[in-house]
């Protein structure tokens, strides 16, 4: 019996960029900006989120945080110190969020209450490059420790970045990191992409974070006003 | 690991499209993946044979075809393939562009597909 072709041509991740698209509806509707944060394991997403989370908080903002671990709700703890709204997303193995696991976690909160939420994304610097959760801006992390050439060896997670962080700047010159390499490496994957140099330890940079932050976040509200 | 569930993904979409048709069983997988995808292909692949069995997809071929990084040159002014990449630079003028055209593909192209007999009632 001769074979039928039968055409398709759909993207492999058509179900979740139909959540994905969904949800950012509804982030639209409720007038919220979404932040999702992707790094390696120990960047230091966590640190700087609790540091930005109680900043926004002190000056009157509403921010809120889902953060994606494999196991364990140690960060949600952490986060939650901070006094605003934190849930934890367990993937169980799995190593990204997707939109389906974001919008699970959104029940029985009011969006509208909040302004702004962050998404700390499962420490993985492959896997969750594929996959749109619906956010307004993705950023990127880059540690100090972490080696210059990080972005050559990771180009999509980098590439599909709208901003990056460069994290732990208080150790650079311990660890002898070369800014104008790292520079040039990112651009190499990401031409012309805005990069922050932060310390949430010492809180270096962190006022030129939250102004970045605030500059999307008016762009958005522009863009999206009806 | 996400091919895992990029596989699974994939034998969802071929089994929703196949929904209500007559018994039949697949054949051949086309895909189109970009280099700039972030997934491995030969993970896809392994993962492609696991996932299928039991399914419609079981002892299907898998062709990936893959997708080189073509960038917008401003300066060119045209679309560039880039035989390496990163970087992203423009391989005739060396500017650099984040203007990806290609390569993040991660596509079901077609399906072939063999229908099964039917087998016909006996007469008596």
């Amino acid at each position: 019996m001769t074979p039928r072709i039968v055409e398709l041509r759909q993207g492999l991740l058509k179900k979740n960029d139909q959540i994905a698209a969904s949800l950012r509806l509804r982030f639209r509707d409720a007038g919220l900006f979404v932040v999702n944060l992707v790094s390696s394991p120990g960047t230091g997403k966590t640190l700087l989120l609790e540091r930005t989370l109680s900043a926004l908080k002190a000056r009157g903002g509403r921010p809120a945080a889902l953060v994606g671990d494999l196991e364990t709700d140690r960060d949600a703890q952490r986060l939650a110190r901070s006094g605003v709204p934190v849930r934890q997303i367990q993937t169980h193995g799995i190593c990204h969020l997707d939109a389906d696991m974001v919008a699970r976690h959104l029940d029985a909160w009011n969006l509208s209450s909040l302004d702004v939420l962050f998404i700390e994304n499962v420490g993985n610097l492959v896997c969750t490059s594929s996959y749109d959760l619906g956010e307004s801006c993705r950023v990127a992390l880059l540690s100090v420790t972490e080696g210059e050439d990080k972005p050559l060896k990771y180009p999509g997670i980098y590439n599909s970045a709208d901003a990056v962080v460069l994290t732990k700047i208080d150790l650079a010159e311990i660890c002898e990191f070369d800014r104008d390499a790292a520079h040039t490496h990112l651009f190499d994957v990401r031409p012309g992409v805005r990069l922050i140099e932060t310390s949430a330890k010492t809180g270096e940079g962190m006022e030129d974070w939250l102004a970045f932050l605030d500059d999307r976040h008016q762009a958005h509200r522009s863009a999206t006003a009806p | 690991m996400h091919e895992l569930s990029i596989a699974q993904a994939l034998v969802q979409q071929v089994s929703e499209a196949l929904e209500g048709s007559v018994p039949c069983r697949v054949t051949w997988v086309r895909l189109r993946i970009g280099a700039f995808s972030g997934v491995a292909t030969e993970a896809l692949a392994f993962c492609f044979e696991v996932v299928t069995r039991d399914t419609l997809l079981e002892g299907s071929t898998l062709e990936i075809e893959s997708i080189p990084v073509a960038i917008r040159c401003e300066r060119c002014q045209r679309e560039v393939e880039l035989p390496e990449a990163p970087p992203l630079r423009c391989p005739i003028c060396d500017t650099p562009s984040a203007a990806i055209v290609r390569g993040k593909e991660l596509e079901v192209e077609s399906i072939e597909v063999e229908d099964q007999k039917i087998p016909r009632m006996e007469q008596h």
